[in-house]
């Protein structure tokens, strides 16, 4: 159901059956690391190339997550995810062995709540009885596709921030026991002119303020409703920036914990990540982790999971082009969580 | 976006205004002090190398050559075993001045695609980053030559 001007209200709400991220070395070592379902010492998991190793994040959180939702995966009719790489290839390629229905969505980093959103809604359209969602990112195909290669030798400003390698993924049905979504919102594009590719938080911020403002709108809700309102990957400068944007609409977001997947992810002071992380498997991971396990964990109620993106391409940035942005929002639920 | 994207809205101009005084300062001095003391010692270590290389029979003029590869294949090694790199973060352009950084750019474009193939792969992409140091230091190099033609 259309709520407002650009949201949805599940009033079936699709339940998350099982969730499960995959993550690297780097994210095994931060302060999230107990939340994951599996830490990968090696990048390349024995694979001949970043892109493979890449696939093998996703499908293996593709599994866990079947696995936990004691599914059969032949009941799911659809799978819908995105990632970054150039025509979503990791995701294709890794539905090609899932062999199920596929839809490929891309919204670069906020693909985690893009494809979340669209499962839901195709579940509680009827559509699907069960669906997966899942993405996934990888630090040395993200560096190679849109930076450096990965050994090379330059300074990062401090502005930059450090893609997450893993893979999240959820499975959704119609009904049974797991957190419920009961809404999404979906984002328009919000581009300010920032056209630094090493300060995407910066151009990225507006975008998710705009997002979570329209939300809260929408719904006729304060942000005290949630426990939690918790961007993708704004990183430092994103965040606080996001902060200041709150303050001038008077939007009064210090009513509830305003957070952050890129700071929550790594160790700022003690791993060489900059601002933060980002990426697709941001997001992903740390909310089919983290997140998820705290709702399990009667620790959160209510929160809005706003995964963010900025939508640009190495071509378009050595154009000189700004950086459009895009954030969309998904409401999740505790199980008995509240009306 | 409505607005042709050439033109800032007043409301982007002070977005970007607010988001440039967000942005932590780099640390130039730090840096800079960095960038002279790694790149000095690397040049120190070349230094020792050619000297070494004189008393091993090669001549003022040529002892240039094997210090220059041994600098090279020593960057390369380390580039390999994913250091490079990391001290680089650190070091900033005390390490990608040197000769040693125009390895670490070759050899790490080698690397990242050697997974196309060896002739679209690491043929085709191993001067990706320093392919512009080729082609802007050999132009540089035929005007600084011309003045040198004329005024020398």
């Amino acid at each position: 159901m259309l709520q407002g001007k650009q949201s949805w209200r599940f009033d079936s709400p699709p339940v998350i059956l099982g969730y499960a991220s995959v993550v690297g070395p780097e994210e095994g070592k931060g302060p999230l690391k107990n939340e994951f379902d599996l830490i990968h010492e090696d990048m390349r998991l024995g694979q001949k190339s970043w892109e493979l190793a890449e696939q093998q994040f996703l499908e293996q959180a593709i599994t866990r997550a079947v696995e936990k939702s004691g599914i059969d995966q032949n009941a799911v009719n659809v799978y819908v995810g995105g990632d970054l790489m150039n025509q979503i290839t990791s995701t294709s390629f890794v539905a090609r062995t899932v062999g199920l229905p596929y839809l490929g969505v891309f919204g670069a980093c906020s693909t985690s709540m893009e494809s979340l959103a669209v499962a839901a809604q195709l579940i509680s359209s009827g559509a699907a009885h069960y669906a997966i969602a899942g993405t996934c990112s990888h630090n040395c195909t993200a560096e190679k596709q849109f930076r450096y290669p990965t050994e090379y030798g330059s300074q990062k400003p401090p502005t930059a921030q450090f893609t997450v390698t893993g893979g999240g993924a959820s499975v959704l049905g119609a009904s049974g026991s797991g957190p419920r979504i009961k809404g999404a919102t979906i984002g328009k594009i919000v581009d300010m002119g920032i056209k630094d590719p090493f300060n995407m938080g910066a151009a990225m911020a507006p975008a998710a303020v705009d997002t979570i403002t329209r939300h809260l709108q929408d719904f006729q809700l304060e942000p005290s409703y949630y426990d939690l309102i918790i961007t993708g990957d704004l990183a430092e400068i994103g965040h606080s920036l996001a902060r200041d944007l709150f303050a001038e609409n008077q939007v009064p977001i210090d009513q509830t914990v305003f957070s952050d997947c890129g700071l929550l992810i790594f160790d700022r002071e003690k791993q060489q990540v900059q601002a933060g992380g980002s990426g697709c498997g941001c997001c992903a991971t740390v909310t089919y982790g983290h997140l998820l396990n705290r709702m399990n964990r009667g620790e959160l109620k209510r929160i809005l999971v706003v995964a963010t993106g900025a939508l640009l391409s190495p071509l378009s940035y050595q154009q000189g082009e700004s950086i459009p942005c895009i954030a969309h929002a998904v409401a999740i639920e505790a199980e008995g969580g509240g009306n | 976006m409505a607005n042709n994207k050439k033109k800032t809205t007043p409301t982007q101009a002070n977005y970007q205004q607010l988001a440039k005084a967000k942005e932590p300062p780099r640390r130039i001095v730090r840096n800079c002090i960095l960038a002279f003391l790694v790149g000095g010692l690397i040049c120190t270590f070349g230094e020792l190398l050619r000297k070494l290389f004189q008393e091993w029979g090669f001549t003022e003029k040529t002892a240039g050559d094997p210090t220059v590869a041994v600098l090279i294949l020593l960057s390369c090694i380390l580039t390999g075993l994913g250091v490079y790199d990391k001290f680089a973060q650190w070091a900033g352009a005390g390490t990608s001045v040197p000769v040693t950084g125009f390895a670490n750019s070759m050899c790490s474009a080698a690397m990242e695609h050697r997974s196309e193939g060896l002739v679209y792969g690491v043929g085709g992409n191993m001067f990706k980053v320093a392919g512009a140091v080729i082609v802007f230091g050999t132009v540089a190099a035929f005007f600084i030559g011309i003045l040198h033609g004329l005024f020398a």
